[in-house]
């Protein structure tokens, strides 16, 4: 019996032990980043990961050397509109797919699938050139109408979501005299809440952090956006400017990874339900 | 109209049935919308002739403007013209705003002509229904008729629109430039640009510093690719294992540890990351240094870098593919464990036998999904190292260039737009044929007759 006792001590102890290792892994860049951005001075490098004095200086730069401030709102405006119509476009083109036979169906599917897969830069060149022509060039507008129009080839995780909703229930709900959109909203939408959650989540975070379509759109700083400020930070004045960097990434990154922690239980069931169905 | 009508019925005085349906089918196609007026549908009708009105003067105003400046590409160039004593420069045609303005125009009228097609078919079909004695829709009839079973055609048609004007006509613009000559040295509105074939496809085969840089970068990619997508599933799957053990206290308190690398925003954390592996500052190098062994160039060295960027990778994809096969998991039935305690089986051999083919069964075109996003995962090798370190022998490319990392940089950086293009082509087809494959493959797909 000692024998059987010993061995299990010895599994639970590898298993923490693995446990733990990872999770430093997986934590240790947040706290590395959070450590510097407390620093005194602005270098990469430094003696210890706790500082020796702490300070929230380059809080301050970010908002005084920088537009963090109006950055951050551009982004917040941009993220959320888009997601809102992100959201709806997917949804409808995923419950158009899964609830209705139409002619031309899955040749729709097929295209937006394949068209999914086309990296967006790679036709940013005519896109830039169409929206020079709606004059729209260095607007958010441009970016919201961009994003929002290339979101319905993500349709696929809503489509098989759908599909595992009774089809019973929906057909109860028309012989009530509901029409299609009141069936979506009343029956089906309510049903999705874990998918519908998890893919405004990612249209946010998608579209919160996209920095190279914003990039080429976007040149003056007044429209300029988190993500994009960001990144012209660490490229163009890196090197003194590190610990500010750090500052920025801890504010860009808080919100949407308390967003991601609070709506785990949405995540774990939108992210399964994709991976059943395959 | 309606005396027109009656004559016809004279006419044909022995067929007791007149036939409203060919009368009408013939009058749309002369005009959209006469069709429908003939059928007595006046709202209708009306609308579809303003429609038709509005779409004919596109036509005829811009169809042959946009047809001459995609077969030509624009005719003068922006030249010196002679204005009294002095010499004056006078803008050309722009050859890129002619591809895409007349690329709109067609899709315009591509749009028009599927309307066109849809009104014959509607006054044709209501004439029918007139033939066999059944009354007409009123135009708020029709709207109902149109909203109750027309309803997936019509809402698809919202974000196919969107589609269509922001992803496909670009990509086709894109798949156009190929053929023509346009490169930074070669560009509007100083230069016009022609179509030239298949030129750039033989150069890039044929000129021995392309092909090169190609065949590697496409030989990187596949590496890539293939590396990230089995690290990232075997580590995940391994987390998944552990994290599920029936010892394991404070689950969900792991799980949320380790999903902390999915939720920090990738394109944060791979910068932060970035400067995490940083060879001369970098903390990594740092404990190196203070444990006494030897730094490593993780960014600097050419097989390091690429070593790195799998392992970032890593870092950033394993929460998902843990989340996803804990899910699977929980959904394979306890007893099956049991029956195979009961016949004495190793944990090893539960875990071929009844673990890895339940998670595989599910994931499997998962994976193939992920494979092929990591074949284009631009945003970490460019954020990472952006390609480098340099590679005198490429074609403007890094040692840790994908394929897609290249193009960007033979489009923003080189402006080698002709090559940028016919790169994007291959992968495209791919990726494509990856795709579809995978995508057939699947439930979502083949399912259709839903419980």
């Amino acid at each position: 019996m000692g024998g059987v006792k010993s061995k299990k001590i010895v599994s639970i102890t590898s298993v923490y032990t693995f446990l733990i290792i990872v999770g430093i892994i997986s934590i240790y860049p947040a706290i590395w980043v959070i450590m510097s951005s407390l620093r005194v001075g602005g270098s990469l490098f430094s003696e210890s990961l706790i500082p020796r004095q702490v300070t929230f200086v380059h809080y301050k730069e970010l908002f005084a050397k920088y537009d963090f401030g109006l950055w951050y709102l551009n982004s917040l405006k941009i993220s959320v509109i888009s997601t809102i119509f992100m959201t709806m476009l997917i949804l409808l083109t995923g419950y158009i797919f899964s609830t209705f036979r139409f002619s031309g169906r899955k040749t729709l599917m097929s295209t937006l699938l394949v068209l999914g897969l086309f990296p967006s830069f790679m036709s940013m060149i005519a896109v830039y050139i169409l929206l020079n022509m709606m004059n729209l060039l260095d607007t958010h507008l441009a970016v919201i109408i961009v994003y929002v129009a290339g979101s319905p080839v993500f349709f696929l995780f809503a489509k098989s979501y759908f599909d595992t909703i009774p089809k019973g229930l929906v057909e109860a709900a028309r012989i009530d005299g509901a029409n299609h959109l009141g069936v979506f909203f009343r029956i089906v939408a309510p049903l999705s809440t874990p998918m519908i959650v998890y893919m405004a989540l990612l249209s946010f975070t998608g579209t919160f952090t996209d920095f190279i379509f914003a990039r080429l759109v976007l040149s003056s700083t007044e429209t300029k956006t988190l993500a994009v400020g960001l990144y012209d930070m660490i490229t163009t004045n890196f090197s003194n400017d590190f610990t500010v960097f750090a500052a920025g990434c801890v504010l860009i990154a808080i919100p949407v990874t308390i967003l991601f922690i609070i709506m785990q239980r949405f995540l774990v069931d939108g992210l399964t339900a994709g991976g059943e169905k395959g | 109209m309606y005396e027109h009508r009656k004559t016809l019925e004279g006419v044909y005085q022995p067929h007791k049935v007149v036939e409203h349906r060919k009368v009408a089918a013939v009058l749309s196609v002369l005009l959209m919308g006469l069709g429908q007026l003939y059928n007595r549908q006046y709202g209708k009708g009306i609308m579809l002739l303003i429609f038709s009105s509005l779409g004919i003067y596109t036509a005829v105003t811009r169809l042959p403007h946009a047809v001459w400046g995609i077969v030509t590409l624009g005719e003068k160039e922006r030249h010196l013209e002679k204005v009294g004593k002095i010499y004056k420069q006078v803008m050309g045609d722009h050859s890129i705003f002619l591809l895409v303005e007349g690329l709109i125009t067609i899709f315009l009228l591509v749009v028009f002509v599927w309307m066109y097609f849809l009104n014959i078919k509607d006054a044709y079909r209501t004439g029918k229904a007139r033939e066999e004695g059944g009354a007409t829709n009123t135009f708020v009839q029709s709207m109902k008729y149109v909203a109750e079973y027309r309803f997936p055609q019509i809402a698809i048609s919202i974000p196919m629109l969107g589609i269509l004007f922001f992803t496909i006509m670009p990509i086709i613009f894109m798949i156009l430039l190929a053929f023509t000559n346009y490169t930074i040295n070669n560009q509007p509105p100083a230069h016009l640009i022609d179509w030239q074939g298949f030129k750039t496809f033989k150069d890039i085969f044929a000129i021995k510093s392309w092909s090169h840089t190609l065949s590697s970068v496409a030989l990187w990619t596949f590496a890539w690719a293939l590396l990230t997508t089995l690290t990232s599933f075997i580590g995940g799957f391994a987390v998944a294992l552990v994290v599920q053990r029936k010892e394991v206290r404070l689950k969900s308190f792991w799980r949320t540890l380790f999903i902390l690398p999915y939720a920090i925003p990738a394109f944060v954390s791979t910068l932060i990351l970035k400067n995490i592996f940083n060879g001369q500052f970098g903390p990594i190098n740092q404990y190196l240094k203070m444990l006494g062994l030897p730094v490593v160039p993780w960014l600097s060295d050419p097989t390091m870098a690429k070593v790195t960027l799998v392992i970032v990778n890593f870092w950033l994809s394993f929460p998902v593919m843990m989340l996803m096969i804990i899910g699977i998991l929980a959904t394979i039935p306890s007893d099956m464990y049991e029956a195979a305690d009961m016949d004495g089986a190793s944990g090893f051999q539960k875990l071929r036998m009844i673990t890895y083919p339940a998670v595989m069964f599910s994931m499997a075109p998962l994976l193939v999904m992920q494979f092929v996003g990591n074949i284009n995962n631009f945003n970490l090798i460019f954020l990472l190292t952006g390609g480098k370190p340099g590679n005198s022998d490429f074609r403007f490319a890094g040692h840790t260039d994908i394929l897609i990392t290249w193009i960007y940089k033979l489009t923003i950086d080189q402006g080698q737009y002709n090559f940028a293009s016919v790169i994007g082509i291959f992968i495209f087809i791919i990726l494509s044929f990856f795709a579809v494959w995978s995508i057939r493959n699947t439930k979502a797909f083949k399912e259709e007759e839903v419980k």
